[in-house]
């Protein structure tokens, strides 16, 4: 909150601040909940963030924020199939969680909404800064979602597979897991649906010492659907966490990730591919602490725009006086398919130690024509000649998953947006 | 089956004349050379039969059984039956050779109206093509011609145009940094190919190439011109000569 004089409210602002008034007695919480619940909407109240605001610069939420539907009680959400086969399922659907799978082997799984009413969730609805304002809006509105813990030493054989559907309306979900020391699992964070709905969702994941965690968010929201998500983690000692995020729809995106490095030996790895189309804005912004000595990191992020779609993605590494010997690398690459299309990066290094290797790139490509004339004078008509490049500026990010159903289903992904986009 | 008129040619870029009223005809059947000295224009022609975007033709015509080719791009033109092996095959990371090799062989069907290959009727065609050429399959697991050596980049070209079957084959430069071995291999290839339906125009500069794959007629091509035609003891005489006799002779 600031002092200065509130600017007029803008109509999202107004519809933002009246829906909260509106769902309030049908949110759940205790006392301690609702007391994080009022203080999130005076933040709100005090203005969405502008391009003033130095993490929201490119994506200027107050102006790209237009408008903001009202909660939809009758929106129907459903399941859907599990990005890869075999996957043990739990959907939200339209901000509620679904019944509870069968009992999964080291797995308790409880509604968020249950832990909401009894206030024993209240500790971890916290802002991560003042220009927070997706985990403001979130603590505000959130009704529900799954608190999943994976129990230690347990290694999941099938993926996690954790969906978030909309059909229209509001959705405001959490996803908190927590993974004991040792265990091993592959998560898949679904975030889809089919309606102009105003998403956020906010996962949270301490990962154990020695925990291994895949943990692989899938954005495929409508082109009408505004999308406002966080993915915070904090990493245990020696543990593995890598973060692989498909953005492929939405109208208006921002994906933020923050995460703690906080035990020694701890590796994270950030690959992300955006798919940018149409008069889609999306944003994907990172801030990551290596918070002690030797931890390691690295970041890629491939992009491909086309249409009139615009791309940021913001990596800021921040590295502790004390923490020695941290390796972080961060490249952000663009293929751009059309003339309108535009991405913005901004790696940004606050390196307070001197022991360490820290290193960033950033380039911008078209498609090499001469290239596309060695497949075409093959046969191959020009536009699958060009989804045969596209997939090949990917691949080196997707096939580092290794594990074939996992690349082959994100391949299908990206087989149909290019289908349709390209 | 390939007939060049008066063909003018121009770089797009910086409006350049390449090919400068080019005449050249090959028939169904026939296995024509063409040589000339560095720069002449060779390859320029090849990559124009082949469509490429880079140059535009500015006057003339380039007839293919018959019909202007000229409008359709590089894609049709394969479909049609028009094949480049290219003199410096490109590197394309990302793109694995197989999986490359499947699409194009699909595609080329699927302009002809050919049901897709299913993919062992595609490995057994390739193993069989990869074998006859003393190609390790290995090689087709990796990106497409990258880290591939000149050699092995040039026995990959033969291997597409086995496995395509094209009607008009162009070869640029397939001889060079192909060892003796090699070459005795890719001339067969190219040998096993000869057919009366198919025309084949070999883009070399020695005799020594057209030892193996003897052509029917021989070509000079000199600053974007067919200068002089002959058969195969044209090439000959160029060996022991060179090209300044001719040249002179031309001018
Ligand atoms: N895209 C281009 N940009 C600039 N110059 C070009 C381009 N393409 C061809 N040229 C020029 O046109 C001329 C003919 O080139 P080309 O490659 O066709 O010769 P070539 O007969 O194949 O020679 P070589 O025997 O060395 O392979 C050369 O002077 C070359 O530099
Ligand atoms: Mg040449």
């Amino acid at each position: 909150m600031n002092l200065q004089i509130t600017p007029q409210r803008t109509l999202a602002e107004t519809a933002i601040i009246d829906a909260f008034g509106e769902r309030l007695s049908a949110l759940p919480g205790d006392g301690a909940v609702m007391v994080k619940r009022d203080n999130a909407i005076e933040a709100v109240k005090a203005g969405l963030p502008t391009k003033r605001v130095e993490s929201w610069h490119y994506t200027d939420l107050r102006r790209l924020l237009t408008s903001v539907p009202p909660h939809d009680e009758t929106a129907n959400a459903k399941a859907v199939a599990p990005l890869i086969e075999g996957s043990t399922v739990l959907s939200v659907l339209n901000g509620v969680a679904s019944e509870k799978p069968a009992a999964i082997d080291g797995v308790t799984v409880q509604p968020l909404a249950e832990k909401l009413a009894d206030g024993s969730f209240a500790p971890a609805l916290e802002t991560y800064g003042s220009d927070d304002a997706i985990g403001a809006l979130n603590i505000a509105f959130v009704g529900d979602g799954f608190f999943v813990d994976i129990a230690e030493g347990s290694e999941l054989e099938a993926p996690l597979e954790l969906q978030n559907v909309q059909a229209g309306g509001q959705t405001h979900v959490r996803l908190p897991v927590r993974v004991g020391n040792g265990a091993k699992a592959t998560i898949v964070e679904r975030q889809t649906g089919s309606g102009a709905a105003l998403a956020s969702s906010v996962s949270q994941l301490l990962l154990g010492d020695d925990a291994e965690i895949l943990w692989i968010i899938v954005q495929d929201q409508p082109e009408t659907a505004t999308h406002f998500a966080q993915f915070k983690a904090e990493l245990g000692k020696n543990s593995k966490l890598t973060l692989f995020i498909m953005n492929a729809g939405g109208k208006l995106v921002r994906q933020e990730v923050v995460v703690d490095a906080k035990g020694e030996g701890a590796d994270f790895k950030l690959r992300g591919v955006n798919l940018l189309a149409g008069d889609s804005h999306t944003d994907v912004t990172m801030v990551l602490d290596h918070s002690v000595p030797h931890t390691t990191s690295t970041e890629v992020i491939r992009n491909v725009v086309t249409g009139r779609a615009k791309g940021v993605f913001q990596g800021r590494i921040n590295v502790a006086q004390y923490a020695q010997k941290t390796d972080a690398k961060m490249a952000c690459n663009t293929l751009l398919l059309s003339d309108d299309g535009e991405f913005s990066t901004k790696p940004e290094l606050e390196i307070f130690a001197d022991d360490v290797q820290c290193g960033h790139g950033a380039t911008v490509t078209e498609i090499d024509h001469n290239h596309l004339f060695y497949l075409m004078a093959r046969g191959i008509d020009e536009k699958t000649a060009r989804g045969l490049l596209v997939k090949a500026f990917l691949a080196e990010v997707i096939e580092e998953l290794e594990d074939e159903p996992t690349v082959e289903a994100l391949e299908a992904l990206l087989d149909g947006w290019f289908a349709t986009h390209g | 089956m390939l007939e060049i008129k008066n063909l003018h040619a121009r770089i797009v870029e910086d409006g350049t004349e390449i090919i400068r009223g080019l005449n050249l005809t090959v028939k169904a059947g026939e296995v024509a050379a063409i040589m000339g000295p560095n720069g002449s224009g060779k390859s320029t022609l090849s990559y124009i039969l082949a469509g490429r975007e880079d140059y535009e033709v500015t006057e003339g015509d380039i007839l293919y059984n018959g019909e202007s080719i000229l409008e359709m791009d590089p894609a049709e033109r394969a479909a049609a039956g028009i094949f480049l092996a290219f003199q410096y095959p490109m590197e394309i990371p990302g793109v694995a050779t197989m999986e490359f090799l499947k699409v194009a062989m699909n595609a080329q069907r699927k302009a002809r109206d050919e049901e897709p290959l299913k993919i062992p009727e595609l490995l057994k065609r390739v193993k069989e093509a990869a074998g006859s050429l003393n190609m390790d399959m290995a090689m087709l697991k990796r990106p497409l011609n990258v880290g591939f050596s000149g050699g092995e980049k040039k026995r990959a070209e033969i291997l597409q145009m086995k496995l395509l079957e094209p009607k008009l084959c162009v070869l640029d430069e397939t001889d060079s940094g192909l060892d003796i071995d090699a070459l005795k291999i890719v001339a067969d290839g190219v040998n096993a190919l000869r057919s009366p339906d198919r025309a084949i125009v070999v883009i070399t500069h020695y005799q020594r190439l057209l030892e193996y794959i003897v052509p029917d007629s021989v070509h000079v091509l000199y600053r974007g011109q067919v200068i002089k035609s002959g058969d195969k003891s044209l090439a000959v005489e160029l060996e022991e000569n060179g090209y300044a006799g001719i040249i002179e002779e031309a001018a």
